[in-house]
This record gives C-alpha cells, structure tokens and sequence, in this order.
C-alpha cells in the first residue's frame, strides 16, 4: 500500500520543486553562506579570507583599542544603533496603531460599498513604490520643503525647521509607508466583530470608553498583534528610509549592514550584523505566533 | 439613556482620525504630482501648467533605459514566479497533507520574512562569488533574484483561488472520461486564469518595487528605475524626479486597480 501513496506524493514534489530550487538558490541558500562568513575573516578589499575567526561576532558588541588589542569595551556605536533601530520601530508600530485603529474602525462601520472605496484609498499607497513615497516625504520636510514653506508664510516660524537627517524624520517616514499594513489587519479583525457585543456592552450601562476598552480592544487584538508584527519587522529591517530621510547620523541596523558591504570592508563583520537581525526577526515572529497559538487555545477552550 | 438614534458603531473623534489619516497618507504624494506639472524648477512656488518636466524625463536617455530595464526585468522575474508559483499553488493546495509540506511552506513564505536587506547581501556576497566563477554577469542575477522574491506574492492569489474552486466541474471531466491533462487544460486552467492574472499582476508591481535586493545584486550599468533614484536622491532634487515618480506611480495605480476588479469578480 505504501508503493501507490508514495507515487501520489511525486508529481507534487515534481510540480513544486522549480519554485523550490529557485527559492533555495535565491533566498535560502545565500542566508547560510551569511551564517558561513560571519565566521571568517575579513578579506583586504573587502570579500573574506577563509580563516576561521569569531572576531566578526565579537565585534558586534565589543571594540578593541587600536594600539592595544586585549584593552576591551563595549561597541557604543553599534549598541546605540541596535537601541536607536528598536527604539524607532516599537515607536513606528505605537504611532501606527494609534491612527490605524481609529481609521480601521471607520472602515469597518461604513456600509459595504464605501468600505471597499476607503479600502481601496488605504491599499493603493501600499502598493505605490516605497521609494516614491519616502521621496515624497522628503519633499515635505525638506528645509525649504512644503511644510516649512507654508509655516514660514503662516508666521509660525522665522526660520525653517531641520527636519531632515533626524530620528524624527525617520520615525516620521517610517510611520508613512507602513501605516496600511497596521490598518488592513485590523479591519479585517473588526469586519468579523459581533456588534451584538458591542450592544450588550451598552445595554450593561457602560460607557463608550468601557466598551472600548472591555469590549472592543479585546475582541480586536489578534488584528493588533498582526498589524503590530506586520509593522515592526520592516521597520526593524528599514534600509531605504532611513538612508533617504536619516542619512549617516541616524543610521539604522540595516544602513550599518550595508556600510560594512560598502566602505567599511568588513563582509564578516557585516554577515554577523545582519545574523543578528535576522534573529531579532525570528524571535519577533515566534512571539507572535505563540501569542496567535495561546488565543486560539483559549477560544477553542471556550467554545 | 441609549437613546433610538444611538449608534452602537460610532466611536466619537474616530471619524475625524480616519479622515485626517487619510489625507496625510495622500497628501505628499498629491503634492508631489502637482508640482511635477509645475513650469517653474521649485518645489512649492507654483509658476503655472507645464509638461517640460515630462519632456526632460523622456529626452533623458539615462531615465529611458533604467525605466525600460525596469519593466522588462518586472516582466520576465513576474512571468517566471507565476509559472513556478502555479505549479507549487496545484501542488500544494486540495491535497491531502504530505511530509514537507510545511518546509515547503515554509520556503515559499521566506522572502516576506527575511528582511529585504538581508536577503540583498546574501545574494550580494553569493552573486559576487558566482560572477568570479562562471565569468557571467548580466542580467540573469537579477531576474532570478526577483523571481525568487515575487513566488509568494504570485502564490498566494493563486492559491486562494483554487481554495474556493468548484470541485464538481473538474470530477464531471473526469466522468466524460477526460484524462488528468485534459481536464487540466480544458476545466482546471480555465478556472485558474483570475488567480493567475491576480498573482502576475502582484509580481510585477512587486518587481517594480525592490530596490534592496536590486541595489546589491546589480552589476554596472544594471541600475533600475529605483535604484536610479535612489542614487538621484543625494543630489539636488528638480521636478523632473517627481514627472518620473508619477508616470511610475500611474502604472502601479492601473496595475492595483485592475488587481482590484479581477479579485472582486472572483468574490
């Protein structure tokens, strides 16, 4: 009996097995050369040398005097980027919730044909170039941009605002281009709501802030959770926005990546680097999925 | 106190938030359209109705070849994720589960997980050995890059759509003695063609976005529209910038647009 179930299971490895070698030479492969290299050693012109070194991982976190190597301390730089980029993305996805929620709700109480109208207004930035609209933003800050001019001809200042190359600037931009990806799965959490219990929760005397918060909050927090994953792992990896709009002094761990692809030479160093993003990335997903896993449980425990 | 009018649904201040969100999502890329039309080089002083913007974009030999290079490239890696993504789609969907279906999910769902900048220096350090290797070092990087990176976005549509497909039409094939490929081909297909569009359609407008992946894969003289600007950005900024952003822009729109009407059609 085994024989004609293993030859049912065939043709489905034949027909997935060309996406699944393009996938393995293009995205999966290259991420254990990554894991590879960021145990060598740096080349001179950039590339490795093939010593086997685990200087790349130390340096991730720790600096070593110029003149005297056993003298230690801890890389202040890279540790005021890994804070800056987590700092900037838990900031990223609060702003986004803080406005996704309010437009998510909205949404989802029109009636079915001006849903899908602001629906569609909430998705067609999502599918615009990110490029296009960081540049936008850009245009809008710029110190002779369009929101310096208008508050200069408005008398509100006197002298144009440095917004650009900030942390502002950043958050500002990221907060932008990610904000449907907060929205989308909280609509689709919200469109599924029983307003039945929104009803009761009135009929029980409690105020709309009650309701809100005992009520509502609750019954949409699987879309919270998504949109805030959704939100924090590109922002976490943002490489284009924070290069556009925060340029070299507020990098982000993806600019320190690059540079060390770039101008600083170090490729091991730069493997280890983004080694430790994609960490980050997995444990943000696992929490999330056993989040996601535990509600589950606890709502088919109810049922 | 609830009185008849009162709304269950309306939360006070949300309508105003929602409104005001939209607007700021729409405003920066409003005003970048306007001022690509503006006669003058400013930003933000208008100096009336002009195309000279677009005239100096599409006399610049430079825009021309990174914007045909991009779509030609959205095209080919698009074309080829679909086709994969297909296949993998009847492989994996309505069938009984089977050992390695979640590694395949698995990889299929990678690039959405891994940080586009990450998976661009893999493939910078990968593509770097390979050239010193084979010798080789044009375009083909490039679109298996991006084809490997639109497979889940071509998959997913197409997946959803055999996951609603009616089984009885494929086993009334069947009974009229129609062999796998016949019906395949003359019922399956047919019926898969929406999910198809749908899953090109993503690819493409997904191609025409990267601009990581591209940036660290590209070889010399392979700049795409994106990374063009992205290096343009550094310098001083003219509209002419902004008539390129719009013409890209339109095409997305027209893409999600028409993204749009084939999924609704299938709801």
């Amino acid at each position: 009996m085994a024989g004609p179930a293993r030859e049912s299971h065939r043709w489905k490895w034949l027909l997935v097995s060309p996406a699944l070698f393009v996938l393995l030479l293009a995205a999966s492969g290259p991420l254990v050369i990554v894991l590879i290299y960021s145990f060598l050693s740096p080349g001179n012109m950039g590339g490795v040398s093939w010593d086997p070194s685990t200087e790349a991982w130390f340096r991730v976190f720790w600096s070593r005097d110029i003149f005297e190597p056993e003298l230690v301390t801890l890389n202040d730089s890279h540790l005021a980027i890994f804070w800056r980029t987590i700092w900037l993305s838990f900031q990223t996805t609060v702003i986004c919730a803080v406005l996704g929620f309010p437009t998510a709700w909205f949404i989802a109480t029109r009636s079915a044909r001006t849903r899908m109208v602001w629906l569609f207004l909430i998705t067609i930035p999502f599918w615009t170039n990110l490029l296009i609209r960081t540049f936008a933003i850009q245009e809008m800050i710029r110190s002779n941009g369009t929101i310096n001019t208008a508050l200069l001809w408005l008398g509100v200042i006197d002298e144009p605002l440095e917004m650009m190359f900030t942390e502002f600037a950043v958050l500002l931009g990221m907060a932008y281009v990610f904000l449907p990806l907060m929205v989308l799965p909280l609509y689709a959490a919200m469109e599924k709501l029983d307003f039945r219990l929104v009803e009761a929760g009135y009929d029980l005397y409690a105020s709309r802030r009650q309701v809100l918060w005992h009520v509502i909050l609750p019954l949409v927090k699987p879309g919270f959770i998504a949109g805030s994953i959704l939100v924090f792992i590109p922002s976490i990896g943002a490489y284009v926005t924070p290069r556009v709009l925060g340029g070299g002094k507020t990098m982000m761990l993806g600019n320190l990546i690059a540079l060390q692809f770039g101008q600083g030479r170090n490729w091991p160093l730069g493997a280890a680097l983004a080694m430790v993003l994609l960490v980050i990335v997995v444990v943000a997903l696992i929490f999330y999925l056993r989040v996601t896993g535990s509600e589950e449980r606890a709502r088919n425990g109810r049922a | 106190m609830v009185g008849r009018d009162f709304d269950v649904r309306r939360l006070p201040g949300f309508g105003l938030i929602a409104v005001l969100t939209v607007i700021m999502l729409y405003l920066p890329i409003v005003i970048l359209v306007v001022f690509s039309f503006n006669a003058e080089q400013s930003q933000t002083q208008w100096g009336g109705f002009s195309l000279r913007w677009y005239e100096a974009a599409l006399n610049n030999r430079q825009v021309v070849d990174v914007s045909l290079r991009s779509l030609w490239l959205a095209l080919a890696a698009a074309a080829i994720a679909t086709v994969l993504a297909t296949m993998a789609a009847l492989a994996t969907t309505r069938v009984s589960r089977f050992p390695g279906q979640t590694m395949i999910y698995a990889l299929i769902n990678q690039p959405l997980m891994v940080p586009e900048i990450v998976t661009g220096i893999a493939l910078l350090i990968f593509v770097a050995f390979l050239k010193v290797q084979t010798g080789y070092s044009g375009m083909g990087y490039l679109v298996v890059a991006h084809a490997a990176f639109c497979i889940p976005f071509a998959y997913l549509p197409i997946r959803a759509r055999l996951e609603t497909m009616d089984l009885t039409l494929e086993r009334a094939a069947a009974d009229l003695y129609a062999t796998p490929l016949q019906t395949f081909r003359y019922v399956t297909l047919p019926l898969l063609v929406p999910g198809i569009l749908a899953g090109f359609m993503l690819g493409f407008v997904v191609s025409l976005d990267t601009v990581v992946i591209t940036e660290f894969v590209k070889s010399a003289g392979q700049d795409t529209l994106p990374t063009y600007m992205l290096g343009q950005l550094r310098r001083v900024v003219t509209p002419e910038m902004n008539a390129i952003a719009t013409l890209f822009l339109a095409l997305s729109l027209v893409i999600v647009t028409l993204f749009f009407m084939i999924s609704r059609k299938r709801g």
